[in-house]
């Protein structure tokens, strides 16, 4: 029996506002292996970010608790980097020195200077974003803000890539040509990949699994969704390929049809 | 559907030729594009400064022609440029006790607010990233300083004299007392402004107390720590004349007193205008720091 890498077990969330309390996530199970990339699909509100942050440390659960390799994670760290949607770049750094950050507090005792100037050019080299090092974060643009924040994480050398709507802010056609890089990355590196999304093409192409949550107060997993394509995929290829017409159908069966997004009364 | 596409490709590629040979480039003489440079920042410069000129220029001519007439309290421009020439033109001059040069007068004034203001800065800083930090500190500390922040300058003058027993301690606690009030409140509120993004990324980095303070709350809320600063510098000169008029000795403040006193009307009014071309620089100066460590992000 594998172990499994990443486990989320029996996690509950409420917020406690006053005497108001409101549940937000229920009874959340689910293990990830190494190399995976798992997505969270769900209507806005649905909790998923919520998860991302438990995950991430930046939430603390109301039960239950986040398992990585066997080891309870409760605090936020360097081995579980996220990617947030908004970039979330320091704007008084450079590009470079956004990167440089987070390298030089994980890898203080572990690389010298240079090693670490290395690393942190390698990993701009692998976002092809090294042209831009010298530039502030209001220089460039919106894809290559997060192609740095994509940068910043990898440099930390996560055990698990969190991904919070990375492409969310991003007009369709740098969405494609990111997703495709992240897709081209997670091959080469075969990172432990979690992340959250609301865009149905993006779940299916990018990931090996799909999570969908129910909707919330008090979501849940609703269904887990295996994604039999091969490696590495195509975009344009897959466009009419059956097994991924299929995915497409079945989770945009489960968001529209089962789980219907109800406005809030 | 996509035939007449095709075919434009084809009709395209197939004469590249002439279209690289067609353009020709001819060198410009370099000197032409940099001469138009400069005179386009001197017309800038000309926009900026010759309106400004004309107002003054104006209001010259004005105060000439109200103060002309015999029997005026107040001298005319030309006047007081007659009288104050030698102040004008020998700032320099020592002649022992309080009898200096202006220049001495402004300089003694500068380094009451030079030191006044520094310890304000660190001051003003340090406690509003405490206030803006902690809720506990803000709900004690707060009704505190929105009170001590109505209270005038002056009136603590009285107060520092009795406590220092000497008026250069007491010029510069008043210049302190004066400046550090919207420091630390624009300071608080810089800091509680935050984003929770940057507060995140600095929790995934896992960076300490002491580098989350160095590396993001005070780049994070330098834009508000300036305005802060620049509100405190111009309070502090405002202070500084005043304070200096109570506790004399050498200062611009006790200069203008001092000229009252012997009724020189002129000196005055030279020293008003040294007292507003300082106060303007000063201020200019601070924002400058502030666009420079900000990196523009800071307004001005």
């Amino acid at each position: 029996m594998q172990h499994a890498y990443l486990k989320l077990d029996h996690i509950d969330k409420s917020f406690t506002r006053g005497n108001a309390t409101t549940e937000v996530l229920k009874e959340i199970n689910l293990t990830i292996d190494k190399g995976e990339y798992v997505s969270i699909i769900g209507h806005s509100g649905c909790g998923k970010s919520t998860l991302l942050n438990i995950v991430a440390g930046l939430t603390g659960t109301t039960q239950g608790c986040v398992l990585l390799e066997n080891r309870e994670v409760n605090s936020p760290g360097p081995d579980r980097a996220v990617v947030f949607q908004n970039h979330s770049l320091l704007p008084w750094l450079t590009v470079y020195e956004n990167v440089k950050l987070g390298v030089d507090k994980v890898f203080s005792a572990t690389k010298t200077r240079v090693e670490r100037h290395a690393w942190v050019m390698h990993n701009l080299n692998l976002v092809q974003m090294a042209h831009a090092k010298d530039k502030r974060p209001s220089e460039i643009s919106g894809g290559m803000k997060q192609r740095v924040g994509i940068a910043r994480a990898l440099a930390m050398e996560p055990k698990v890539l969190l991904l919070d709507e990375p492409f969310g802010a991003l007009d369709a056609l740098t969405r494609a040509h990111l997703q495709d890089s992240v897709m081209a990355l997670h091959q080469k590196l075969g990172n432990t990949i979690l992340m959250i999304t609301h865009d149905v093409d993006e779940a299916v192409l990018l990931s090996d699994r799909i999570v969908m949550m129910t909707n919330g107060p008090s979501a849940r997993i609703g269904e887990v969704l295996e994604v039999p394509l091969a490696r590495p995929r195509k975009r344009l290829e897959l466009a009419t390929n059956p097994a991924y017409l299929k995915c497409r159908q079945r989770v945009l069966e489960f968001l529209y049809e089962r789980h219907r997004f109800v406005e809030a009364a | 559907m996509s035939m007449p596409a095709l075919k434009t490709e084809v009709t395209t590629a197939a004469m590249p030729a002439p279209v690289i040979a067609a353009p020709v480039v001819t060198l410009t003489p370099k000197s032409a594009p940099r001469a138009e440079k400069y005179a386009k920042m001197a017309r800038e410069a000309a926009v900026r400064v010759v309106p400004p000129l004309i107002v003054l220029a104006l209001l010259l001519v004005v105060w000439e022609l109200i103060c002309r007439r015999a029997g005026s309290t107040l001298p005319p421009p030309s006047r007081v440029f007659k009288d104050t020439k030698e102040l004008i033109l020998d700032p320099f001059f020592d002649h022992g006790g309080i009898d200096k040069g202006l220049f001495w007068h402004l300089s003694a004034s500068l380094q009451r607010v030079a030191l006044g203001y520094s310890i304000a800065a660190v001051a003003g800083i340090a406690l509003g990233t405490l206030v803006g930090q902690s809720v506990w500190a803000m709900r004690g500390l707060d009704p505190l300083f929105q009170v001590l922040r109505t209270i005038p300058p002056l009136a603590w003058l009285p107060l520092s004299l009795a406590a220092f027993r000497d008026g250069q301690p007491s010029a510069i606690f008043v210049i302190f007392i004066t400046s550090v009030w919207p420091i630390i409140i624009n300071t608080a509120v810089g800091i509680r402004n935050i984003p929770q993004d940057y507060r995140n990324v600095a929790a995934v980095v896992q960076l300490n107390p002491l580098e989350f303070f160095g590396k993001i709350m005070i780049p994070a809320a330098a834009p508000y720590i300036f305005t802060g600063l620049r509100i405190g510098i111009g309070l502090s000169w405002l202070a500084i004349v005043a304070a200096e008029m109570l506790i004399g000795g050498v200062g611009i403040g006790f200069f203008i007193w001092d000229a009252w006193n012997s009724s020189h009307i002129s000196e005055i009014i030279l020293a008003l205008f040294y007292v507003g071309i300082i106060g303007f620089v000063l201020d200019r100066l601070i924002a400058g720091l502030g666009k420079f460590v900000t990196h523009g992000t800071s307004v001005s």
